[in-house]
């Protein structure tokens, strides 16, 4: 305990750092998963395509993966771009799968009328489709964003700063204090993430909270 | 140097790591790519195997029992958002540099991913079927190995399945605290600046896991095509 009140400044950045990595990552992959993830529901073979490209993505360890892709794209190792990138394509393996299953719980017969009541495709996907296949893909994110933030400290074997340091910085010196509130610090960015995304899934869908 | 800092371009990188592992130099003796790989596998799998032996029998017993399901949920929801990196370290120094460390950790990572499957291809069964089996005059212990048991292997297999990525990923981490297996390589190269070599690790590594995420595609595919046929 003495350790983390005499570090709490340490604690504070490497936490804001660990924050800007995977932040945007949850968010692009959210935001990129939807069109894919609407192709993959969308036809037989692209979805067939799709979800083996995403598996064995999602099969490539993340170590690893932070090396390969500077060695493809030209980034720097410790590029925070290079990680964001790699946490962006783990996050994507995960979230195209809920898109497609989120738009696939969404039953055919609501799609039908709404398209009889004369909605455009567009406009039948963002105010129909997205709306009822919500509460899916909150679940979904919801697991992106917990193992978005425990991949994160991967990278620190790279020198990138996030909450990851606090485990290779207590393993050299041997204070296990210091990795213990690396575990804790990184379960409770997790779980406070996981916090606000039902929070926030409450206040779009507050449909889907009433129903339970 | 050749390093991802700046010069050179990438497909220099990939023909340089290729010729690194091509290197007759690279592929024998204890340091070796093959006895790396081999060290990768051996981890991997002894890891899955002792997970497996806690973890299946637990996950059976939840199963059957319907008994303790809250904490099966709870050990896989907390598995996620512990990071593995952390786990390793914490547990290297309670037990010291070497294989034992790296070995709990692998195996406390492979637990939960292993008992979920355990259970949940148990808890998928139509309640019916076991009814009918109980009906049938089955004990208990033939309800479980004749019935839950087979019906249940799709799921277990997917379980192990997730549970042999996650280590496989995870024993890149032990040459970190002292262990072999292929971070060897990815941290020397890491060390000395040579990113060739850390990318060679890396690409062994994506085979590695790709090559058993065929076999289990294959073996998932075949249990339930028997499943089917009986």
């Amino acid at each position: 305990m003495t350790w983390v009140l005499e570090n709490l400044d340490l604690i504070g950045s490497r936490t804001w750092s660990h924050l800007v990595l995977a932040v945007p990552a949850i968010v692009l992959s959210f935001v990129l998963a939807v069109p894919l993830g609407w192709v993959a529901n969308r036809y037989q073979w692209s979805r067939a395509t799709l979800l083996t490209a995403a598996g064995l993505l999602y099969a490539i360890p993340s170590l690893p993966l932070f090396v390969v892709l500077p060695g493809i794209l030209g980034f720097n190792v410790r590029d925070r771009a290079n990680v964001i990138i790699a946490l962006t394509l783990y996050g994507l393996a995960l979230m195209v799968r809920s898109v497609a299953d989120a738009l696939s719980s969404v039953g055919a017969p609501v799609v039908l009328s709404s398209t009889a009541l004369g909605y455009s495709t567009a406009g039948r996907f963002f105010q129909v489709e997205l709306p009822l296949a919500g509460p899916v893909l909150l679940a979904g994110l919801r697991v992106v964003a917990v193992s978005t933030i425990s991949l994160v400290t991967v990278s620190s074997l790279l020198g990138v700063d996030n909450l990851g340091l606090l485990f290779v910085d207590g393993f050299q010196r041997g204070i296990m204090a210091e990795v213990l509130t690396g575990i804790v610090a990184t379960v409770v960015l997790a779980l406070a993430i996981d916090g606000l995304l039902v929070l926030l899934g409450r206040w779009l869908m507050p449909w889907a909270a009433a129903r339970r | 140097m050749a390093d991802a800092l700046g010069g050179g371009t990438p497909m220099n990188f990939f023909a340089e790591a290729f010729a690194w592992i091509a290197d007759p130099a690279n592929a024998s003796g204890s340091n070796g790519v093959w006895n790396r790989s081999w060290e990768h596998v051996w981890y991997t799998l002894l890891a899955v195997v002792l997970a497996s032996v806690v973890a299946i029998p637990l996950g059976y017993l939840v199963g059957h029992t319907k008994r303790g399901r809250g904490l099966v949920v709870a050990a896989s929801g907390a598995a996620r958002a512990l990071p593995t990196l952390g786990v390793v370290t914490l547990v290297a120094l309670i037990f010291g540099i070497g294989l034992v460390a790296p070995m709990v950790a692998l195996v406390l990572l492979a637990i939960p991913s292993v008992l979920a499957g355990a259970y949940a291809g148990i808890e998928a069964i139509d309640p019916r079927t076991v009814d009918a089996a109980r009906a049938m005059g089955m004990s208990e212990w033939q309800i479980l190995t004749r019935v839950e048991m087979p019906l249940g292997l799709p799921l277990l297999i997917g379980g192990l399945r997730s549970a042999t990525l996650q280590v496989v990923a995870t024993a890149t981490l032990a040459a970190y605290v002292g262990a072999g297996g292929l971070g060897r390589f990815l941290f020397l190269g890491l060390k000395t600046q040579d990113y060739p070599q850390m990318l060679a690790s890396a690409l062994l590594v994506v085979a590695i896991a790709l090559i058993m995420e065929g076999v289990f595609e294959l073996g998932e595919r075949v249990a339930a095509r028997r499943l089917h046929t009986k």
